[in-house]
């Protein structure tokens, strides 16, 4: 039988398809009738997008050419780019005039910055992943503690000499040290399939304490020069980088990256929440658990020889996001972009602000990262309309 | 007979408190079916089953003959659409953003093709073709559900399921969302909506569902279901319902359903009688 009632009264819109949009007269449907969704928001964003990129770009050559050339033996840029050229085989620019250049060049500096780029983007891309899956700009490694994890393994390695990896141990351990922490923060901070601001940073509270008097505990056990080593170590310093811990660190960050790239449509379904992310054909349990292992993948890279370093994962996205918008497919290779032209920038600081001295990294990111996220906090809480 | 979406002896239970009991349901292509009840009587649990999401206690849910939950995630999405009652978005997300999110079940098929003529018909069928520029964050709440709508829309699922889409919407709107609701099911469609005003059932649905305490305690066409006797008792207030003439095509009054008020002086007695 037919309910089809209304279809004929005057005052109901006609069930056909495009009708219900409203009454012709409606004052405020006039001006919205010739933007059509697609013609209308691309453009400023599609313009911001790419002077985002290639002002990254460019910044990072630029301060990779300077990083490489700034020291305590001065390397012109045009002598790094040439050295740089001929060991690619091109016969162009002056090679380095000083007697030790070169070998400064590619024992020391290089490694240190490409480290330095690998690290950032790491660092940021975690950041960027884990906010994704937890909806919140909070949730960065260091703040919920999968950092702490990964130190506590690192620690173990440092203390107890172990080599069954060789130069993998230590970023073995630290993998294991920052999932475990992952799983613990992901299984008590989600209640319902969100969570909530205050939840997710007093759990990092809690993991960060317990991954601290882990550490602590290793300090007390571990020998002068051990000690010694983690003191520095937590301080955050790529001071010391050999090639071969680029080896190490390269192949897990690109795969890191690589599967934050991968996961980037997914994660923006998962704004939406849960449930809706599933009713559109997304496995939400699945995607969770893979990002949990490339959250910890990401972190032990960046964590294993350079220690911990805080707050890049969580500045770098949120400055990112507010410039390009939220899309992932955009954000993530954005903010890998910007981590590491900040870490190479901030690291370049480290090594030149005192003359003769070398800075820990992780004390000047913190140093400039602390303030950020207590604005972050305030205006969180601010648009949240309180901490519910 | 052959129905989209069945429901068979479906139980859901938190604890020792019985949300859904033994609820038996079905969803033939072409109608719409209101799901109406007090609050706390299981409709929104109930959408929930349908949709796929808690594993029910007992009984099973069929979309198209087979279990909601051995089917592949992505075969679902391609076939059943679902607006939620409360619409979040995590991220500053552009409204436009947002619709066409509804097209990730897509990708990689033919129809992918389709994606931004689909959005944009979803969009201007919500009345939300305006806001497409806006980030769903500084949307209004009845914006942020047309928003969700459109979404649900874009998604081209021929099984709507929509809980409350109407709680936040003007008049207008209101009507609008029914009136794409019921066109979808008269193209075919198998539509599941979930409503608190009863007139607004009445002049939409095809089949109307009274919930009431986790059970079925009515199912069937709008004036058969919607009697003052029953209401009254399901809502555990007086319900009056109303034969307003010469509306419809179909030579059936309009029906408008209306809570008796203490304050008119209908029946005060009767009001404190049935409070007392």
């Amino acid at each position: 039988m037919s309910v089809d009632a209304r279809a004929a009264t005057p005052s109901a819109t006609s069930p056909a398809p495009s009708a219900p949009s409203a009454p012709a007269a409606a004052p405020e449907a006039a001006g919205t009738v010739p933007r059509g969704p697609g013609t209308v928001p691309a453009r400023p964003r599609a313009v911001r997008r790419v002077a985002l990129f290639a002002g990254l770009g460019a910044a990072l050559l630029v301060l990779a050419v300077v990083a490489a050339g700034t020291g305590q033996l001065h390397v012109p840029p045009a002598e790094v780019l040439g050295s740089v050229l001929h060991r690619l085989g091109l016969d162009v620019g002056p090679l380095p005039a000083h007697a030790h250049g070169e070998a400064a060049l590619w024992t020391v500096r290089f490694p240190r910055v490409v480290m330095a780029v690998l690290v950032g983007a790491a660092l940021a891309t975690g950041g960027t992943v884990m906010q994704g899956v937890f909806g919140n700009p909070l949730a960065e490694p260091g703040v919920v503690g999968v950092s702490s994890g990964a130190a506590v393994g690192a620690c173990l390695v440092i203390v107890t000499g172990w080599t069954f990896a060789g130069s993998w141990t230590v970023a073995l351990l630290a993998f294991a040290g920052g999932l475990a922490a992952t799983l613990v923060v992901y299984a008590t901070a989600r209640e319902a399939g969100r969570t909530e601001v205050v939840t997710l940073v007093l759990t990092g509270v809690a993991v960060n304490a317990v991954g601290g008097a882990a550490v602590a505990f290793l300090t007390f056990l571990g020998d002068t020069q051990a000690r010694e080593q983690i003191v520095f170590w937590q301080l955050g310093s790529l001071n010391g980088t050999r090639w071969a811990y680029v080896a190490v660190v390269a192949p897990l960050v690109v795969t890191g990256l690589v599967a934050a790239v991968l996961l980037a449509r997914r994660l923006d379904l998962l704004a939406l929440g849960e449930r809706p992310a599933r009713h559109l054909g997304v496995d939400v349990e699945r995607l969770r658990l893979v990002v949990v292992v490339v959250v910890a993948v990401l972190t032990a890279a960046a964590v294993a020889f350079c220690g911990v370093i805080a707050f890049v994962g969580l500045v770098v996205p949120h400055v990112v996001r507010m410039v390009v918008g939220p899309g992932h497919r955009v954000l993530v290779p954005a903010s890998a972009l910007g981590g590491a032209t900040l870490l190479l920038g901030a690291d370049l600081v480290a090594r030149t602000a005192v003359p003769y001295a070398d800075l820990p990294i992780g004390m000047l990111t913190a140093l400039v990262g602390g303030p950020f996220f207590f604005w972050l906090i305030r205006r969180t809480r601010r648009a949240a309309g309180g901490w519910a | 007979m052959s129905a989209r979406l069945a429901a068979r002896g479906v139980r859901v239970a938190y604890g020792p408190s019985v949300v859904l009991d033994d609820v038996d349901l079905d969803v033939r292509g072409g109608e719409l079916v209101a799901l109406v009840g007090p609050n706390g009587a299981g409709k929104s649990t109930l959408l929930a089953v349908l949709s796929g999401d808690p594993r029910p206690d007992a009984g099973r849910v069929l979309l198209d003959g087979v279990d909601l939950r051995r089917q592949p995630l992505v075969d679902l999405a391609r076939r059943r659409a679902v607006m939620l009652q409360e619409a979040r978005v995590s991220f500053a997300f552009r409204a436009l953003d947002v619709v066409a999110m509804g097209r990730h079940p897509w990708r990689g098929t033919p129809r992918a093709a389709e994606d931004d003529a689909v959005v944009a018909r979803a969009m201007a069928d919500a009345d939300v073709a305006h806001l497409a520029p806006r980030t769903f964050p500084t949307l209004s709440g009845g914006e942020k559900a047309r928003v969700a709508f459109a979404r649900t829309l874009a998604q081209q699922g021929d099984v709507l399921l929509l809980d409350e889409p109407t709680a936040a919407l003007d008049v207008r709107h209101q009507e609008a969302v029914l009136a794409r609701a019921r066109a979808a099911a008269r193209a075919g469609a198998a539509v599941v909506v979930v409503l608190h005003d009863l007139t607004l059932a009445a002049a939409y649905a095809d089949r109307v569902v009274v919930l009431a305490t986790g059970r079925v305690r009515a199912d069937g066409p709008p004036h058969d279901v919607l009697t003052a006797a029953l209401l009254t008792e399901v809502y555990e207030h007086p319900v009056d319902v109303w034969h307003r003439p010469g509306t419809t095509d179909d030579g059936l009054p309009e029906l408008l359903v209306l809570p008796v008020r203490a304050a008119s002086a209908a029946a005060p007695a009767r009001v404190t009688e049935e409070t007392a």
